[in-house]
């Protein structure tokens, strides 16, 4: 029973980060209609920033100043790089953020070496806490509380701010939004960011969870395409469910069939896919 | 100057001058070279089957390494276990990638688009997985190698491929059959019908044919082909290694299809050409040369979409158009 629960802890935590990198992956696939490529490699810039800050003052600056610093990174991208191919097929848009990750990734190594590094997290969330007989690193335990607070967040922004509603309409009918008078390409430009902010604020929250290397983008970018694909894409429920399913079969993996751990998410992918192949919250295209 | 031009059109003529061009050049390559040119060959096979799919069909495949990966360890599986000939070690890659296409690609035909990517891209890296975890058959990250070399057997006929120059025309033989095998697969009725599903899958479903099993066949006549030069890739390096399967390793075969044009069958083989000698050349200077192949993709994204040769390719038609005019 305790296993049991340390494994659904262990799955949440990081199925919340999953969630953050999935939300910003999804929504600028349904406004832009790009499926970014180079999200994970922003995930893993915000972690690498939020380090380096980190080292010189602190994990909450990091926090802070590390997704902004990443946001403004891809307003450029999407200014001068995705604007031209808009339009273009979508093979093309692929190619394209997959440049953009090749040249993200090894300009990360460049900067930061090849090594892995540890990030200590805060004072405030250091150490571990006793739980049942054992005991359990608190970061683990914050993660897995702020992951709901922030789905509800997000939840409000989309469905009650303005700017929510406005991404949301956008999303469903672009031609209609311009109508209406939404300055569709300033939209597409704050979406980009909107969703390269979500992940360098995971990215910066995982520092401390994991040790910061060069492979953590690609790891999770993978991850989070299998968590648009069984959640449905563009579905903000499903992105959710998707992100702790995943994060769970992680952790129970791990401990159940360590063997068969690795291949699992994949299995849950053709799984969804013979069962529902528009995701579990996906509609009929 | 225009019956040159006429013959150089000819398809056939081209192709035997190609064909005699690649015969021919050992005898003025050194070693090095002709090692280079068969590491070239390889590479255009695999990316001319990529292409299939991404230039004919219009399926973008991020998992495609994982059929020339699995076709190079079916074939060093086969000479280690079964057996030393040559010949079923390559239809052992083969034949053991066609099976494993037939039920990936069941399983991705069912979306296409975006999500055709990202369904090959995880099952590619499924399969990549395995070979890196499963270490009792594939001898995880090591690799599995260690085979004796097998004997070029043929009517009786032996020769020693250890020899770089022996197995180059080997390699060539495989990799020109494969090429003219996707020429006649591109311009057969079935070709058509590919072409067609690339520019409107919903007007080929209309005239009653299958869109699914259309699509299923190319992938599996892509993993074939991928895994037949995937095979020749673990002859070649004397080992399957699981970075062969990686998406990464995909990513290659894209960007030699982007580098040398997608509309052309021989672009992708141009690609593969003209990816070597930039690799080559960048990592004498920096041992960053990813961040130079993201640069280069971006660009060619941007100004040229049909490739470099295709840009060739389709500038000299205009022209010849032009001529004729006048």
């Amino acid at each position: 029973m305790e296993g049991f629960f340390f494994n659904v802890l262990n799955g949440l935590s990081w199925g919340m980060l999953l969630f953050l990198i999935s939300m910003g992956l999804t929504t600028v696939f349904c406004v832009l209609g790009v499926p970014n490529f180079a999200h994970g490699s922003l995930f893993m810039l915000g972690a690498y920033t939020a380090m380096q800050i980190a080292r010189w003052s602190s994990f909450w600056l990091g926090l802070l100043v590390a997704p902004i610093v990443v946001a403004g990174l891809s307003v450029l991208i999407e200014r001068f790089l995705l604007r031209p191919v808009y339009g273009r097929n979508v093979s093309y848009q692929l190619l394209l953020t997959f440049g953009v990750m090749l040249f993200l990734d090894d300009g990360i190594r460049l900067v930061w070496g090849p090594a892995y590094h540890v990030v200590n997290p805060p004072e405030i969330l250091a150490g571990v806490i006793p739980l049942f007989s054992q005991t359990y690193p608190v970061y683990r335990l914050f993660l897995v509380i702020l992951g709901p607070v922030l789905g509800v967040a997000l939840w409000a922004f989309f469905s009650l701010s303005r700017w929510g509603k406005i991404i949301r309409a956008s999303a469903m009918d672009r031609e209609m939004a311009e109508t209406v008078g939404i300055r569709v390409p300033v939209l597409f430009t704050a979406v980009f960011a909107f969703g390269a902010w979500l992940a360098a604020v995971g990215g910066a929250l995982a520092a401390p969870h994991q040790s910061v290397g060069p492979a953590m983008g690609e790891q999770i970018i993978i991850e989070s395409f299998i968590v648009v694909v069984v959640g449905g894409m563009g579905s903000f429920p499903g992105a959710f469910v998707g992100a702790v399913i995943l994060g769970l079969v992680g952790s129970f993996g791990t401990t159940l069939v360590p063997d068969l751990q690795m291949a699992l998410p994949y299995i849950l992918l053709a799984a969804i896919l013979l069962a529902r192949p528009t995701g579990l919250f996906g509609e009929a295209p | 100057m225009s019956r040159l031009s006429g013959l150089l059109g000819n398809k056939v003529f081209s192709a035997l001058l190609i064909v005699a061009a690649l015969l021919l050049a050992p005898k003025i390559l050194n070693t090095y070279g002709v090692l280079v040119l068969t590491e070239i060959l390889i590479m255009g096979l695999f990316a001319m089957s990529f292409n299939l799919l991404f230039g004919y069909t219009g399926l973008l495949s991020f998992g495609h390494a994982g059929f020339f990966g699995a076709g190079a360890y079916f074939c060093v599986f086969c000479l280690l276990h079964w057996s030393d000939s040559l010949w079923l070690g390559l239809l052992a890659g083969l034949g053991g990638a066609a099976v494993l296409a037939l039920v990936i690609g069941w399983l991705c035909v069912r979306r296409d688009e975006i999500y055709f990517a990202i369904l090959t891209l995880g099952f590619g890296m499924m399969l990549y997985t395995v070979a890196h975890n499963w270490r009792s058959v594939t001898g995880g990250s090591d690799g599995l190698g260690g085979f004796t070399f097998p004997v070029l057997k043929l009517f009786g006929w032996e020769t020693a491929l250890a020899n770089p120059k022996a197995f180059y025309y080997l390699v060539v033989l495989v990799v020109v059959a494969g090429a003219v095998l996707l020429m006649r697969i591109v311009s057969s009725p079935f070709g058509l019908l590919l072409t067609a599903t690339r520019e409107n899958h919903q007007r080929v479903a209309f005239v009653g044919a299958n869109v699914r099993s259309v699509r299923l066949l190319a992938f599996v006549l892509a993993g074939a082909l991928a895994g037949a030069s995937g095979a020749l890739f673990a002859l070649f390096n004397r080992i399957a290694s699981p970075e062969m399967l990686h998406w990464s390793f995909s990513g290659k075969a894209v960007l030699m299809t982007i580098l040398g044009g997608s509309g052309v069958l021989l672009g992708p083989a141009v690609g593969a050409a003209i990816f070597f000698v930039l690799e080559h050349f960048i990592t004498s200077y920096t041992t960053n040369w990813m961040i130079f192949l993201g640069a280069i993709l971006i660009v060619l994204v941007l100004v040229f979409p049909s490739g470099v040769f295709g840009a060739l390719v389709q500038r000299l038609s205009r022209s010849e158009r032009g001529g004729s005019n006048v």
